[in-house]
Formats: structure tokens, sequence, C-alpha cells
């Protein structure tokens, strides 16, 4: 609608368009290839000596957990798809939410 | 960085999970304000990476990895009050869909990374904006510099829930050296990370960038809206 702004390069389509692509690409199939090493928390924990105190997750269990799908055997298919799962559901839920939050009754604000 | 269930007592988490609870409360009727029907899908797009990219652990010492918080990132792009809100979905699926993060640890985790992470780099943002010359690579600068800052903020924000409310008894002190150190070397990722993101959106679409749009929006004769 307002097309005047000097600054836009990319037209909104193709802005978010890309940035889509470029998160179902990182989390589909660079994730992969992510470190597996325990991050900055788990190995202050292990270093430190807490790390049993954790409690195994309540849905350790649940098909998505850790970033895998129950049943999907190929590690790469596996976590890739579940990063799929993570970003379309990302994009439903924050994607309707701040939709709806922004949405203003009368034009009586800025 | 995501607290399992078990390091923090019941208590403790119950009265983070008010804490953030109510940073979330404040976050909607912020957001609110500073959201409109243009910058919302930029909001919702930065959720999106922010999951994203929180599933490219780099390496960062031996045997130790790190990932992006994306809380600095989040409130440069859409202002502080979205990012809480951001930040706070993408917690919040983690721990229920991905059991990253425990479910009770969930107030833990979203006040750390949803409300600190995100104040303590906007806020250095803020300041560096204010010093540094005013053009679109200060911008990316002065995000990366608060990207890299609200690390260990964050980590801070654990030490205090471990300090008061750990089920394990070691000493607080080696706590925060040891969580400081180590997430100041994730945080030069976090640096990284968000400064380039922040410039390339700049460079296509400027005119959605929060800390951008604030910034220029002071120096220009009334727009039209």
């Amino acid at each position: 609608m307002f097309k005047s702004w000097r600054s836009e390069v990319l037209t909104n389509r193709k802005f978010y368009l890309s940035g889509l692509v470029v998160s179902l690409f990182l989390a589909g199939v660079i994730s992969f290839y992510a470190s597996s090493s325990p991050d900055g928390l788990e190995k202050v924990a292990e270093d430190i000596g807490f790390i049993q105190t954790a409690k195994e997750h309540t849905n350790s269990k649940g098909t998505l957990a850790d970033y895998g799908v129950k049943g999907i055997e190929n590690e790469r298919t596996s976590v890739g798809v579940a990063g799929v799962i993570g970003v379309v559901g990302t994009a439903i839920v924050a994607g309707f939410g701040f939709r709806l939050l922004a949405r203003k009754p009368k034009k009586d604000r800025n | 960085m995501h607290i399992p269930d078990g390091f923090i007592d019941v208590q403790t988490s119950a009265i983070f999970a008010g804490l953030a609870a109510a940073g979330v409360a404040t976050a909607l009727k912020g957001a609110r304000t500073q959201l409109d029907e243009k910058t919302a899908p930029l909001a919702g797009l930065t959720a999106v990476f922010i999951f994203a990219v929180q599933m490219l652990n780099f390496p960062v010492a031996a045997g130790t990895s790190g990932h992006l918080l994306g809380g600095a990132l989040a409130a440069v792009l859409v202002g502080p009050w979205a990012a809480t809100l951001a930040l706070a979905v993408v917690l919040i699926m983690q721990g229920f869909l991905f059991a990253d993060g425990g479910l009770t640890a969930i107030g833990l985790n979203v006040f750390n990374m949803g409300v600190i992470g995100v104040w303590a780099g906007y806020g250095i943002f803020l300041v560096l904006r204010k010093i540094l010359p005013k053009n679109k690579s200060s911008i990316s600068l002065a995000a990366a510099i608060g990207g890299l800052l609200s690390v260990p903020a964050a980590a801070v924000g654990f030490t205090i829930q471990y300090a008061m409310g750990a089920t394990a008894t070691f000493s607080v002190s080696t706590v925060l050296g040891a969580m400081v150190g180590t997430h100041v070397l994730i945080g030069i990722g976090e640096a990284f990370i968000t400064g380039l993101t922040v410039s390339a959106v700049l460079a296509s679409r400027s005119d959605l960038v929060y800390g951008w749009k604030n910034n220029v929006q002071k120096l220009e004769i009334r727009s039209a809206n």
C-alpha cells in the first residue's frame, strides 16, 4: 500500500519470503551440523558438579523431544523435519499473535 | 542456557514464573503501542528466525557450545516489548514441543532470556547509539555489542536464581565466575549473529527496523502519520 518508503529495497512479500526461507534452511538443513557439545550452562553444571540435580524433562519421550522426530531413524531427516515443524509452528503462533496484538480498533494513536 | 527442571527449587521457580508473567503482561501492553500493522509481521519473523538460529549451537571452547539467545537482536529489530514476547513464544514452544528447557523452569528461562537478555541488550544498544555516529553501521555495531553483553547478563540472571534456590550446594561465587566466563565467549557468537542480521535487515528494509526508525524519526520533520 505505502510504496513511498525510500528505504524499502525489497517488497514486503520478497522480504518476508526470504526471511522464512532462510529460517527454514537454517532449521531444516544447517541444524544437522550444529555442535552437539553441552551448552554453556550444561558445561558449567558438569564442571562444578550440579548437573545431577537436573530432572528428566516431562516431555522427554515426546514426539519432537530433543529436536528429533520420533520414528524417523535417519538423524539428518529427523532433526531437519523437527526444525521445519518448529519454524512453521512458531510462524503460526507468533505471526497470528503479533498481528492480533497490533490490530488497533481506531487510528487514534501512534 | 535453557535451565532444566531440578536445578532450581520449586519456590524460586514459582517466584520467577510470577516475575516472567508480569514481564510478559507488561510487554503485551507495551507492544500494543509499539507495533502496528506494518511492523507486526517482522515481530513474527523475528521469533521464527530466533527459533531457527537457536538450533545452531556453535563451539566456543573445549567441549562447550553456545547458541544465539536473540534478546538484543529482537529488541533492535522490533522494540523491547515485542522482543520479550518473541522470546517467550520461542521458549514456550521449545519447552513444550522439543523438551528443551524444563516446564517448571519456563519462568526462569523467560526471565533470563526474555527479560534480562532483552533489556540488558537493548539498554547497551541505546547508550551506544547515542555515542556513535548516526548511521546504519553504528546501529549494527551497537546491536552486536548489546548482544555480546546480553549473554553474560542472562548468565548472571541464572546465578541469582541459583543463589536463591539451588538444589545443589556449590558456592555462588564459583557458579558466577564459571557462568560469566563461559557466556562471555558465547556472547562473541551472539555479537556476530546479531550484527550481521541487523545489518542485513537494515540493508533491505531499514524502514521496518525499530532501533533505526526510532532514531531517524527524531531527525526528520514530522512525518505524515
